[in-house]
Order: structure tokens, then sequence, then C-alpha cells
């Protein structure tokens, strides 16, 4: 962090203004002529935490494609199919055995199992062939999304958390004054902030297992350099495996996750892997912290942009593109070359 | 040396015989067949099976043209073409008067396809930037930023209903949505559209590409701006996608963001590759096969007791099946059919003359 203060000086120094005028604008109060340009604080602190915790949700998806593309640089256009996937399996075992939190653990069992079927069967089969698995994916999700249409049917679904979760919770963000004199605090859905600190607990068991295992610094070597890592005795057909388990179980994870946040319908799994597509483009291709970072910009531009320009909002998430694309092409965490 | 004359000779005398006859006899067959079909077939079959097959055939003549000899797989193809389409439609005539500009068919038409040229360029300076997988990627980002704004955007795009009565213009007094007139009017295009690539594959600037998409370093260090060729190519194959998308608007008379969405950005890709991506046929072929299956699939599937509903499935398999076992699609099967029939039997090896 240092360095980077180091190399650019001016860029330390306006995203520190930006997280000081970002800090004074969560905990002021805000002055009326303020209110009067930009709208209520309730309406901005709402925007700002939908777009946090959607950060999160985008997370869970994204981290999984883009673990699976660092390490084998497998295209798997199928991932919002797991997502969609998981959700329903989520919907469903909720539904039947009325345990919420058993839905994850499911989710995750059965879309990783489906994430090897789908390493073992499809992906091994054509390795370094790009456009194969582009293709072959493409053909798996339209075919997974009719089934399932025709398994689950065309509803929407919504897994409702339990009664301990469900239901909003006071903060200590102060949104208003009352004429009174008292302070009026902001309301959160208490699942919200929930599935959010589980996703960044999640986020940073990631980051260790990768950066401070065994395992992980398998992982590392593969994304490198996999054949020396092969030749080295590493049983790398295993770890692919594994990766792309785990990446598929987070899909399916996730799936739960937004089923809660939102809804399961078909039409989401295309959704979820554009918003997974964008976030890796703007984080960087098998970047974890990219990942997150990404997530939080994509999920932050769109509940903005839906609050404060309606019309645009999917503009706003694209432009955001376009400028990393065009400054950065190997995306903000992505490394060189 | 000796060996080498009788080729020369054949060669020059290639040269000297008039273009007419250079002109492979397959193509004398099918241009007959194309042109007398209406005789013999329905209106149905003209207007909706032929001319949507043109159609689509067009739009992924664009892809196959990108993919096939500049190495860029772009899902924003089907982009192109619906913003060709909404640009015709704002700037002509449609039902959605307070939007439409009611311009004349002679501004609106080559305004369209310029911007829909532009757009295409803009695209292209942005893929380019990029290689291989995370091509597709960005397109198809591109290509959903694009559906989900024709749906959100009321001022310009009107929004989730999109422009309807969009009609090509009456001329020489020939009503062009008429089956006749319109079969027609798609071969035209797709012939003239087939025949470019074609000619743009052999031509100096075909030739470039082919080079970039083999080896971007060495035709640097040749001296070609590899960038200025790629985006070259996103150019002209935005204009094809953009007459694609004109006629697209005519044939269903509106454009909406549903022609937008991505499921027929994806299908382009689709029909391209169950054609084959090496050679102009092949998107024609791929749209043939793509409109029967669309078409047939629900009375085939209500035929053998099955739900209607599941034709997707049956494209999604049929599309699976080819890309698991021929990446190349029916061409490459075609191909694979024939180097079959070329081996010796016996010795298992190419008899060296090609059979058929």
């Amino acid at each position: 962090m240092r360095r980077f203060a180091n190399a650019h000086p001016v860029w330390t120094a306006l995203i520190a203004l930006a997280v000081v005028i970002l800090l004074w604008l969560i905990f002021a109060i805000w002055p009326q002529g303020l209110v009067d340009v930009i709208g209520k604080k309730k309406v901005f602190l709402a925007a700002l935490f939908n777009g946090i915790t959607l950060g999160g949700l985008y997370f869970l998806v994204a981290s999984g494609f883009t673990l699976i593309f660092g390490l084998m640089r497998n295209v798997n256009l199928a991932h919002g199919t797991l997502y969609l996937l998981g959700g329903y399996i989520g919907f469903h075992t909720a539904d039947i055995t009325g345990y919420w939190l058993l839905a994850f653990p499911v989710a995750f069992v059965v879309v990783g199992f489906c994430g090897v079927l789908l390493q073992v069967l499809v992906f091994r089969r054509m390795e370094g062939e790009d456009l194969r698995q582009t293709l072959v994916t493409i053909g798996i999700s339209i075919v997974v999304a009719d089934l399932m249409l025709w398994g689950f049917g065309g509803d929407f679904f919504n897994i409702s958390p339990p009664p301990w979760l469900s239901g909003p919770v006071e903060t200590f963000f102060v949104t208003t004054v009352k004429r009174s004199g008292d302070l009026v605090y902001m309301k959160y859905p208490m699942v919200r902030i929930v599935i959010f600190i589980a996703a960044v607990i999640l986020g940073i068991a990631m980051w260790l297992a990768l950066n401070r295992t065994r395992i992980g610094m398998m992982i590392r070597a593969g994304v490198d350099d996999r054949d020396m890592l092969q030749a080295t005795g590493a049983r790398i057909q295993i770890v692919f495996v594994g990766v792309f388990a785990f990446g598929a179980g987070l899909a399916g994870i996730a799936g739960v996750v937004g089923g809660t946040f939102q809804s399961v319908a078909p039409g989401e799994d295309i959704r979820f892997l554009l918003a997974s597509l964008v976030v890796v483009i703007v984080g960087g291709m098998g970047s974890i912290p990219g990942a997150a970072l990404g997530a939080l910009l994509i999920g932050l531009a769109e509940q903005f942009g839906s609050v404060y320009f309606p019309t645009y909002a999917v503009v706003l998430t694209f432009l955001i593109m376009v400028v990393v694309l065009a400054f950065r092409p190997q995306g903000l965490m992505g490394s060189e070359g | 040396m000796v060996d080498l004359t009788p080729d020369l000779a054949q060669g020059r005398l290639r040269q000297d015989r008039a273009w007419v006859e250079r002109v492979p006899p397959g193509y004398w067959v099918m241009g007959v067949v194309l042109l007398v079909i209406p005789a013999f077939v329905s209106p149905f079959v003209m207007f909706q099976i032929m001319g949507w097959t043109f159609i689509l055939g067009i739009i992924s003549l664009s892809l196959m043209f990108l993919a096939g000899y500049g190495g860029m797989v772009s899902l924003a193809q089907m982009a192109f073409a619906g913003f060709a389409g909404y640009m015709m439609a704002i700037f002509g005539n449609s039902a959605i008067e307070t939007i439409s500009q009611g311009w004349p068919w002679w501004i609106a038409i080559p305004l369209a396809l310029f911007l829909a040229t532009v757009f295409a360029t803009l695209v292209g300076w942005l893929a380019v930037r990029t290689e291989g997988i995370y091509t597709i990627m960005i397109t198809l980002a591109i290509a959903a930023a694009f559906f989900y704004f024709t749906r959100q955007n009321y001022d310009l795009f009107n929004g989730f209903q999109g422009f309807n009565s969009v009609l090509p213009p009456q001329l020489f007094g020939v009503d062009w949505r008429g089956p006749y007139a319109f079969y027609y009017l798609t071969l035209f295009f797709a012939v003239g559209a087939y025949a470019l690539v074609l000619y743009i594959s052999r031509a100096p600037f075909g030739l470039a590409l082919q080079g970039v998409r083999d080896n971007p370093r060495r035709m640097a260090a040749l001296g070609y701006n590899v960038t200025a060729h790629r985006v070259a190519a996103y150019a002209f194959a935005g204009c094809l996608a953009g007459i694609g998308g004109i006629l697209l608007t005519w044939q269903s008379s509106q454009i909406s963001p549903g022609t937008v969405g991505i499921g027929p950005a994806i299908d382009i890709l689709i029909i391209a590759v169950i054609g084959g991506l090496r050679h102009p046929i092949g998107p024609f072929i791929g749209a043939f096969i793509y409109v029967i299956l669309k078409t047939f699939a629900v009375d085939f599937l209500v035929n053998l007791g099955l739900a209607g509903e599941r034709f997707q499935l049956v494209i999604g398999l049929g599309f699976l099946i080819i890309v698991f076992f021929s990446p190349d699609g029916v061409l490459g099967l075609w191909e694979k059919f024939k180097a079959a029939r070329n081996r010796d039997p016996l010795t298992g090896e190419s008899r060296g003359q090609d059979p058929l």
C-alpha cells in the first residue's frame, strides 16, 4: 500500500478524498441543501447498503468463475446455470425440510458434484480449446436451462429465511433528525447483513487458503505454470477437479443467497453469468481480490444507477467496464501480460 | 524447372478463360435452383423459411467473417444488426410516430447502416484490446448491455415494446414484403454478401487479416497494423450485420428488445458454428438447418408425443452434439466424409485425387 502511495501520489490523494467524502456522507446528518440536491439520506444509505450486499452476492458467483478460469483456463459459460441450479435445489431443500441453513450445504454438494462431472466429462476432453469449451458450455447451458424450466416450472420462487433472520434490524446510521430532536436510525434487513458478513468471511478464508496453505500453494503454482507443477509430481488433475467442484459449489451457494435476496426464476442464469463476466473483466481474470473489488463496484453501480438515473443504470455498469478495458485491459487487479 | 512448366501454363490458361467459365459448376446449379424455387413452393416457405434463412445467414456470415478470417468470435453481431434495425425505425417510418422521424428511405437506410458500422467500429476498437476467450466475453457483455439498454430506454428505443409497422419502402411500385419480392430481395443481398465476403477473403485486405489471425506478431513485424486490420474487420462485419438487421426488421415488420436479446445473439453463434466457420457458405447452411428446426421442431415433438415447447431442448442438444463431435460444423463433417471417400480401402492412404 505504501508502495502504491509512493508510486501514484495523485491517485492516492483522490482515493483518500473520495473515502473521506463517503464517510462524511454516511455518518453526517445531511444539511437541507444537500437533501434538496440529491434527495434523502435514507435513499442514499439504502442504495449504498443494497449495493454492498449485492456486491457480496456477485462476489460469491464471480469468485468461483474466476478461480476456475484462473487455474485451468476453462471457460465455463455454464456458470450461471450452476447458479440457478443451486437456487432451485436450495429452494426445494428449504421447502421440504424447513431448514434454511440446510439449503447451503445441500446446494454446495450437489452443484459441486455437477462441477466434477463437467470437469471430468467435458473440460478434460478439450483442454486448451477455448472456442470449443465456450460452445459446448453454451450448449449445455441451453439444454440444462430448458430441462430446469421443464422440471421446476417457470414460476418465481423466493427462498424465505428463518424468522430469526427475517425482519429489519436497526443500525447505528442516522438518517434524519426529527423535528423533536430525536435521531432516526436506519433499518436494514438482518438477512442481508448476515449474508454479506458470511461472504466477507468466505472471501477472507479463500484468500487465506490460497496464500497460506499447501493446497493453495499448489493452486497458485498451477495458475503460474501448469506444466512445471505437473512435472514436479503434483497430481494436478485431482487439484483441477477439486477446484472445479469448489468453484461450482460456490455458485450453488450463491444461488441460495440470490434466491433469498431476490428470486429464483428462469433467465436468472444468464443474468448472473453476465454479472460474473463483467465482474471478472473489471476485476481481472483469475484474481480473488479482483473479483471482490469488481463485485463491489458493479453492485454499487447497479444500485446507485437504478436509484439516481433509472433509465441509464445498465449503461453505468457498462461504462465502468469500458473505462477499465480502455485503460487497463487486464482488469483492475489482473496481472500484466 | 521442367516440372513447373505445365503448372504455369495451366495457370495462364485459367487466367485467359473468361470469368464466367471459372465459376464452379456447383454455383450454377445452386443459382438456378434458388432462382426457380419460388415456382414450386408456397409463399410461407418463401417468406418465412427461405427469407429468414437468408437474413440469419447474412448476420451469421458477418460472424463467420470475423471468426473464420479474423480469429475473433464476436457475440455482438446481433446487437449490430438490431442497432441498424432500430436506427431505421427511428429515422424512417414506424407506428411510433412520436419517435420516428419519418425521413425518406434513401436517407434513413444509409444512415442506419452508417451508424451500425460506427457502432461496430467502436465495439471492435474495444474488443480487439483483448484476445481469444476475452473477446467472446466482452462482446457478450456488450450485447447484453445493448439489450437491457433498449429495454429500459423509452426516449429513443421505446423500451419494452420497441417499434412496430416498420415497413420497406414501396420502391418501383412493388410491395417488398410480398413473398416473391421479399424472397428475391433477401436472395439478392445474401448472394451479394456471400460474394463480397468471398472476394474480400482473397483480396489483399482479407489475406492480411488471415495473416493477422494466424500470427499477429509476424504480421506486425512485417509492417502491418494489426489493430487497424482487426478494427476494420469489425467495421465491415458490422455493416454486413446491419444489412441483415434491416432485412430482419422488414420481415417481422417490427424491432423490439426481444430481437436483440442474449438468446438471439447466441443463436447467431450457433448458426455459424453448426454450418462451419471455414467457408462463407457455412452460415447459410447453418441458418437453413436452424430455421427448419425452429419452424418444425414443435410439430415434430408433438408428433412424437412430447410437449411442443421443448424445441429449445432439441436445438440445444443438436448444437451440443455437433460441437462435441465436429468443431467445424456441417462443413467439417462434409470434409471428413470426402476424406473418407478418398481413402484407398486397402492401404488406408489417400488416393491423391478428389473423386467428388
